[in-house]
């Protein structure tokens, strides 16, 4: 049942003209970029040592991506791959993640 | 995620519809249709998978692949460093058979019918689709190399760049091969596949003669001017670690080999080895650059960035090592993975009748093992530049590892699982 608060953010942020020409998947389409590492859906395999996404609190996700982007946090990668995203992308996949079971 | 039951899918869709028309949101369109994928690696797989669990079983898959497992080439370079084997990088299709419904076909297409939507199978007959995804890999230019362009001789001088059969003959000639003698390995002119991946092997096997066979030699015959990936960490990890054992030849394009005597014939010299590993240059596997499609250089498919969609050839998408690849965006199994995200969000827009995301977005990690444990890795984030209309690197993003460390080589593991689940469980 993810299509329903996927498909919320997307129609909000539309409504509130943040984000005009988006396509409404774009949260999700966006999010799939990080499941090579941390699983489909942000459901990462147990024991396989990366941070599952899935159901966190999508506060949480932002502040950990905020201090990877300000160096704040260390990171053997994450550093240069949250720099990669603008902050409003970085929104729409917390926002994804932490609507997942 | 299991495959939402009709009745869910029905309901979701019904609260979508009212969402849709308060906020004047277009989301609700249903994607139907037959996709037929041709090739199950890196790119097919995933796309395949992310076709039915993105449409929620709306939209019908076929994958048409011509070996019975996935074998995975990243990890690859370890099998035949002697610390994984075979088994370690084999995954099953049952995941993408029974748990997405993908109907899963051992076969090879042998031609494509781009006006009537077809491709015809070698054991026989064809097949509709309404859209066509080719994500083959890439087949080699043996005239480039005249002395291999025979099978005998492709049996004794491998490549070992597509994982299977050739990785475990490559690994038994290293086995086989007497203390004191010298492996060499000849890398094409970029592009190629896995930049990093023949400094990887060149390490890899390097790491096992230090233990196992501590007089033989390891000759880099590179054919680019100089080291074409994560330079000054595979030249420290050399000097550190592989000091007398590896060599380094830069500008060294293999013109031929001599098979009897395993020499390798280069422009003005001769270098004959115990085991000589040749990665020939390559191009778009052959069903990609043999139907048609638009090629640059003669070599890789010309793509829409927007829907990994031929320029050509309308209806006819194509992944992975296959296209011609966007400023700095290397061939790598990671890359080929997100484009087919790319290309299964394009395609379930245009079965709806949509226009694909105009704003996508790919990145790519690349880990490489130096030894069994030590890694390092290049990252990069690729952004839509409607100017360009091509994906381009986000500057200040992505780079590579400040040092070799085992931490990386945890990951690296932890990222081959992963990926591995995302494309085919």
């Amino acid at each position: 049942m993810k299509m329903l608060p996927t498909l919320t953010a997307a129609c909000l942020l539309l409504a509130s003209g943040v984000a005009l020409a988006a396509d409404p998947n774009l949260g999700r389409n966006l999010a799939a970029t990080c499941a090579n590492c941390h699983g489909t859906n942000g459901q990462a395999l147990k024991g396989s040592g990366m941070d599952a996404l899935a159901g966190q609190e999508k506060a949480k996700i932002l502040q950990k991506l905020a201090d990877f982007k300000s160096g704040d946090k260390p990171a053997s990668i994450m550093h240069q791959i949250s720099k990669g995203y603008t902050d409003a992308q970085l929104d729409l996949i917390a926002t994804y993640f932490a609507a997942q079971k | 995620m299991m495959l939402m039951k009709r009745r869910d899918f029905l309901k979701v869709g019904a609260a979508a519809g009212a969402m849709a028309s308060l906020y004047g949101c277009a989301g609700g369109a249903k994607s139907s249709g037959h996709v037929v994928v041709v090739g199950g690696g890196y790119g097919g797989a995933t796309v395949a998978k992310y076709l039915r669990m993105w449409s929620e079983g709306g939209v019908q898959v076929t994958l048409i692949e011509r070996n019975p497992t996935f074998i995975s080439c990243p990890i690859s370079n370890l099998v035949i460093g002697g610390t994984k084997t075979m088994e370690d990088i084999t995954v099953s299709y049952d995941g993408l058979k029974n748990k997405w419904g993908v109907r899963v076909i051992q076969d090879d297409v042998v031609a494509v019918d781009a006006a009537k939507k077809t491709v015809s199978l070698k054991a026989g007959g064809s097949m509709t689709y309404d859209r066509l995804v080719l994500s083959p890999g890439v087949d080699f230019l043996w005239d480039q190399v005249p002395g291999l362009n025979n099978a005998e001789a492709q049996g004794k001088i491998l490549h070992a760049w597509k994982a299977g059969a050739q990785t475990v003959a490559l690994r038994k000639q290293l086995e086989n091969m007497k203390d004191g003698g010298t492996y060499a390995i000849s890398i094409p002119k970029a592009p190629y596949r896995c930049p990093p991946g023949p400094y990887e092997r060149a390490c890899l096997v390097a790491d096992y003669f230090k233990q196992h066979k501590p007089k033989s030699k390891v000759i880099i015959l590179d054919a680019n001017e100089d080291v074409v990936s994560k330079k000054p960490l595979f030249t420290k990890a050399w000097a550190d670690l592989y000091k007398g054992i590896i060599e380094y030849r830069n500008n060294s394009e293999l013109k031929d080999v001599e098979v009897g005597t395993n020499t390798a014939v280069l422009e003005f010299d001769k270098f004959k080895a115990d085991v000589l590993n040749v990665i020939p240059p390559h191009r778009a596997g052959d069903i990609a650059a043999k139907s048609g499609l638009k090629l640059i250089n003669n070599r890789w498919v010309d793509i829409n960035w927007l829907s990994m969609e031929s320029t050509s050839t309308p209806g006819v998408h194509v992944l992975g090592d296959a296209i011609f690849p966007a400023p700095t965006m290397p061939k790598s199994g990671h890359m080929a993975n997100q484009h087919g995200k790319l290309a299964a969000a394009a395609i379930l827009n245009l079965l709806a009748g949509q226009e694909p995301n105009p704003e996508p977005v790919v990145m790519n990690t690349c880990y490489s093992f130096v030894d069994a444990k030590n890694v390092i890795h290049v990252a990069s984030v690729h952004q839509y530049d409607a100017a360009t209309k091509v994906v381009q690197p986000v500057k200040g993003a992505g780079g590579v590892s400040a040092a070799r460390n085992e931490l990386e080589g945890k990951v690296a593991l932890g990222w081959a699982k992963n990926i591995w689940a995302d494309m085919l469980a």
